[in-house]
C-alpha cells in the first residue's frame, strides 16, 4: 500500500518534470533562436533552417559602428537616448508614486476617497486616447520630437499608479506611526525615517518598473518622435529596422540590437526578482 | 432556500443555484452603481447650494476687509497681518486677469463656434497670399485650458473669502494669525498631504485630465480628414459620431465594424484573461508542488521571459510566424517539407487562434510570478489541520488552495480583463490588425477596439470618431471595474492589516 502510494507520487512528479521541461523549452526557444541568429553570418532575413551555418560578430559590430550604411540609423545614439530618458523618468516617477501612495495610505484628509476614485477612473481611459491632445500640448510648448517630451510623458501620469505601493504601505502596522507621533515626530519625519526604510521591496519595485518602461514603450515614443530618427528610443529604432524599407539590410542587426536591449534588462530583473515578487504580492493581496 | 436545503443539493444543482444567484445579482449591482452616480450628483448640487448660501451669509456678516475680498483677492488676509498669503492671493487675481485679457478670452469667445474664418487666399494685386483664419483645434485646446484655469481660480477665490472671514473671526476672539514659519511647519505635518499631492496632481492635471477633457469634447465634433485645421475648420456636431457607431442599418460600415470589433474585443478579453489565469495557475501549482525540486530554477525559467521587452518578443514572434519563418521551418523538419502555413494573414480563425496562443506565451509568466507569491503565502497551519482531519490532496486543493487563490486574485483578474480590452501591443505588433478585409471600415479581422482607435487617429485622421470609440471603451471598462472594485473585499476592509 505504502509502496504504491510512493510509486504514484514519483510518477506524478515525473510527469510534472516532463511537462515543465517541455514547456520550458517552448518558452525559452524563441529567445535561443534570437540569440543564435544574431550571430548569423549568412543570409538576409529568414533562412530555411534553424541553426546558423556561419557564426560571426559582424552584426554587433555593424550595430555599434553604424556600418550598415544609413547614418540615420544609429543604435548607440538610440541606446543613449533611452538611457537618459529612463534615468530621469525613473527618478520623477518613483518620487511621485511614493508621495501619492504614502498620502493615500497614511494620511487622513477630507477628499481622500474622492481623489482615489478619480485616480482610478482616469486609469480606465484607453491610454493613447489622449495622445493627440498631449501631442498638441507639447507642440504648444515647443517640445515635440525632444527627449524632454518623452520624460514628461512617461513620468507625469506616474502618480496614478499608486495602487500597488499603497497596498504595500497599508500592510505596515499603524502602531509604528502612532508611537512615533507620541514621541513628537511629524508626518514628514515618519515618512522618511520609518515608512521608507521599511519599504525597500516596493521602492525597488517602483524604480525597476519605471526604469524599464522607456525601454519597452513603443507607441508614445513613436507618436512624439515622428520622423526625427536621431531622437528615437531603442524600441522604435528597432521597429524601424523591421519595416519594409530597411528589413533586407538590417534584419540581422535588429536581432543583435534586441539581444543588446534584452540582456541588461534581464540581468537587472534577475537581480531584483526577489523584490519584484515581494512588491507584487504584498500590494496584490490587497488588490 | 435555507442552508440545510442548499447542502442537500447535488453539485450540479448547487452550481445552477449559484449561477442563478449571480445572474440575479447583476441588475442589483447595476442599480447600486447608478444609485451611487445619482447620489454623487445630489451631493454635488447640495454642496453648490450650500456654497451659495455661505457666500451670501459671509458677505452680510463680514467686516470691510472681508467684503472687499469679494472683489480684490487677499485684502482680508492682508488687513489682519497675514501679508504673504494676501500677496499670493492678489498675484493669482492679477495673473488671471492678465491671462484672460491677453490670451484666454480670444480663444474662449470662439468656443461656441470653434471659429468662423476659414483659411483662404487673398490677392494683393496679382500675387496670391494665404491668409490664415481660425484654427479650431487651438481654439478648443486653449478654451479647455482657460476653463480649467477659471475653475481653479474660482476655487482659490472662494478659499480667499473663507480665509478672510476666518481671520476676521480670529481677530474678534483676540487670536493672532499664525506666523509664516508655523504655516510652513504645518505643511510638513498636519497638512502634509497637500505637500505630497500638489505636484503630482498638477502634473496629472496638465498631462492627463486636460487632454482627456479635450478628447472627450473632440468626440462631439466633426474633426476628420476633410475638416483639418489649420486649412479647414471643424465644428460641433452633437452626437453624430456616436450614432454613426451605434446605429446599425444596412450598409452602415462604421456601425457594422463597431459591432463586430466589440464582439471580438470582448471575446478576446475573456479568452485571453482566463486562458492566462487558469494555465498560469496550473503552472504555478506544479512548480510549487511539494516534492518538486529546483523550484527557483523553474520559476526563473518562465519568469525570465517577462524581462525581455515585449516589443522584442512580439516582433520576433511576428517574424517567426511568417510563411518562411522559424515555426514553419520547424514544422517542415517533422513533416518533411515546409507546410507554408500563413498563421497571421490567411483566415480569421487561424489569425485569432494564433494571437490567443502567442498571448498565452507572453502572459502566463506574469500569472506564474504573482501566483507563486500567493501560494507561498498560504498559511501552512491550514494544511496541517486539514491533514489531521483526514483530508486528502484533492480535498485540500479544492477546499483550501483554490478558494484562497480565487479570493486573493479576483481584483487582479479584473485588472487583467480591463488590461486585455486595452491590450494594444499584442495585436498591433503581431498581426497589425490583419487579415485585412473590405467589409470593415479601416480595420482588419483581428483588430480590437483600441487598435482600431489607433489606426483611425494615426493613419486616417478620423479624430472625432476615434474619440467617440475611446469614450465607449471607457464606459465598458469603468462599469466593470467600478462594480467589482466597490464590492471587493480590499476596498471595504482597507485597514484590515493596519
Amino acid at each position: 500500500m505504502i509502496k504504491s502510494y510512493k510509486f504514484r507520487r514519483h510518477l506524478a512528479n515525473g510527469l510534472i518534470y516532463l511537462f515543465l521541461t517541455v514547456m520550458g523549452i517552448i518558452w525559452i526557444s524563441p529567445f535561443v533562436y534570437l540569440v543564435m541568429h544574431s550571430f548569423r553570418g549568412e543570409g538576409l532575413i529568414a533562412v530555411p533552417y534553424l541553426i546558423p551555418k556561419e557564426w560571426t560578430l559582424q552584426n554587433y559590430i555593424d550595430l555599434f559602428t553604424g556600418a550598415g550604411g544609413n547614418a540615420a540609423l544609429s543604435f548607440p545614439r538610440w541606446f543613449m537616448n533611452t538611457f537618459i530618458v529612463a534615468c530621469f523618468s525613473c527618478i520623477i516617477s518613483t518620487v511621485s508614486v511614493l508621495m501619492v501612495s504614502y498620502a493615500f495610505s497614511r494620511l487622513r484628509f477630507k477628499a481622500r476617497k474622492k481623489f482615489m476614485n478619480i485616480g482610478m477612473i482616469l486609469g480606465m481611459f484607453p491610454g493613447f486616447m489622449t495622445m493627440i491632445a498631449i501631442y498638441y500640448l507639447l507642440k504648444a510648448m515647443g517640445l515635440t520630437q525632444t527627449l524632454v517630451a518623452l520624460v514628461i510623458c512617461y513620468s507625469c501620469g506616474a502618480g496614478l499608479g499608486f495602487q500597488i505601493s499603497k497596498g504595500f504601505f497599508d500592510t505596515i502596522p499603524r502602531a509604528l506611526d502612532e508611537a512615533a507621533t507620541i514621541d513628537g515626530a511629524t508626518k514628514n519625519q515618519i515618512f522618511w525615517k520609518i515608512i521608507l526604510p521599511m519599504s525597500k521591496p516596493i521602492v525597488v519595485y517602483t524604480v525597476l518598473t519605471s526604469f524599464i518602461g522607456p525601454w519597452t514603450d513603443f507607441i508614445l515614443a513613436k507618436i512624439i518622435m515622428g520622423d526625427k530618427r536621431e531622437n528615437y528610443t531603442v524600441a522604435i529604432g528597432l521597429q524601424l529596422m523591421t519595416t519594409n524599407d530597411f528589413m533586407n539590410r538590417y534584419y540581422k542587426q535588429f536581432l543583435a540590437g534586441s539581444v543588446v536591449v534584452a540582456v541588461p534588462i534581464t540581468v537587472l530583473f534577475l537581480l531584483m526578482q526577489r523584490y519584484y515578487v515581494e512588491g507584487v504580492t504584498a500590494g496584490g493581496v490587497k488588490g | 432556500m435555507t442552508y440545510v436545503e442548499y447542502k442537500m443539493l447535488n453539485p450540479f444543482q448547487k452550481f445552477a443555484y449559484k449561477l442563478k444567484k449571480f445572474i440575479l445579482a447583476i441588475p442589483h449591482a447595476l442599480a447600486t452603481f447608478f444609485k451611487a452616480i445619482g447620489r454623487f450628483f445630489a451631493k454635488l448640487f447640495l454642496g453648490i447650494g450650500r456654497g451659495f448660501k455661505n457666500y451670501g451669509v459671509t458677505f452680510v456678516k463680514g467686516d470691510w476687509a472681508t467684503k472687499l475680498s469679494y472683489i480684490i483677492f487677499g485684502v482680508g488676509d492682508f488687513s489682519k497681518g497675514k501679508y504673504y498669503k494676501g500677496i499670493i492671493y492678489l498675484l493669482v487675481e492679477v495673473f488671471y486677469i492678465l491671462y484672460m485679457i491677453f490670451f484666454g478670452w480670444t480663444y474662449l469667445s470662439k468656443f461656441g463656434t470653434l471659429g468662423t474664418v476659414e483659411t483662404h487666399r487673398e490677392y494683393v494685386g496679382i500675387i496670391p497670399k494665404t491668409v490664415y483664419g481660425d484654427n479650431s483645434m487651438l481654439i478648443l485646446l486653449y478654451s479647455v485650458l482657460s476653463i480649467v484655469i477659471t475653475v481653479i481660480v474660482f476655487a482659490i477665490y472662494i478659499y480667499n473669502i473663507k480665509d478672510a472671514y476666518k481671520h476676521q473671526q480670529m481677530k474678534a476672539e483676540g487670536k493672532k494669525p499664525t506666523s509664516f514659519i508655523a504655516d510652513v511647519k504645518d505643511f510638513l505635518d498636519g497638512k502634509y498631504h497637500i505637500t505630497l499631492l500638489s505636484l503630482p496632481t498638477l502634473l496629472i492635471g496638465i498631462f492627463n485630465i486636460l487632454p482627456l477633457i479635450f478628447m472627450i469634447l473632440i468626440a462631439f465634433t466633426n474633426y476628420d480628414k476633410s475638416h483639418l485645421p489649420p486649412g479647414t475648420l471643424f465644428t460641433w456636431i452633437g452626437l453624430d459620431n456616436f450614432s454613426d457607431l451605434l446605429n446599425v442599418v444596412d450598409g452602415a460600415r462604421k456601425a457594422t465594424t463597431f459591432m463586430e470589433l466589440t464582439k471580438w474585443t470582448l471575446l478576446w478579453a475573456v479568452v485571453a484573461t482566463f486562458s492566462n489565469y487558469i494555465l498560469g495557475m496550473i503552472f504555478a501549482l506544479m512548480i510549487n508542488k511539494k516534492g518538486i525540486k529546483f523550484k527557483a530554477f523553474w520559476r526563473t525559467l518562465f519568469v525570465i521571459t517577462i524581462a525581455v521587452p515585449q516589443f522584442v518578443s512580439l516582433l520576433l514572434m511576428n517574424q517567426m510566424l511568417q510563411q518562411n519563418g522559424a515555426i514553419n521551418v520547424l514544422l517542415g523538419m517533422f513533416l518533411g517539407e515546409n507546410p507554408n502555413i500563413q498563421f497571421l494573414n490567411s483566415t480569421t480563425l487561424m489569425a485569432r487562434m494564433t494571437v490567443i496562443i502567442v498571448n498565452c506565451w507572453v502572459g502566463i509568466p506574469y500569472t506564474i510570478l504573482s501566483m507563486s507569491g500567493i501560494l507561498m503565502n498560504i498559511p501552512e497551519d491550514l494544511y496541517e489541520s486539514a491533514r489531521i482531519d483526514g483530508a486528502g490532496p484533492v480535498k485540500t486543493f479544492t477546499k483550501i488552495t483554490l478558494p484562497y487563490m480565487i479570493f486573493v486574485t479576483t481584483p487582479q483578474l479584473i485588472t487583467q480583463f480591463v488590461g486585455n480590452i486595452n491590450n494594444f501591443n499584442v495585436i498591433y505588433l503581431l498581426t497589425g490588425g490583419g487579415p485585412k478585409t473590405e467589409e470593415f471600415y479601416q480595420a482588419g479581422r483581428t483588430d480590437i477596439l483600441v487598435t482600431w482607435l489607433f489606426n483611425l487617429t494615426m493613419n486616417q485622421q478620423d479624430y472625432g470618431l476615434a474619440a467617440a470609440i475611446g469614450i465607449l471603451v471607457f464606459i465598458v471598462c469603468a462599469t466593470i471595474s467600478l462594480i467589482v472594485y466597490n464590492n471587493s473585499k480590499s476596498m471595504k476592509d482597507e485597514e484590515a492589516f493596519s
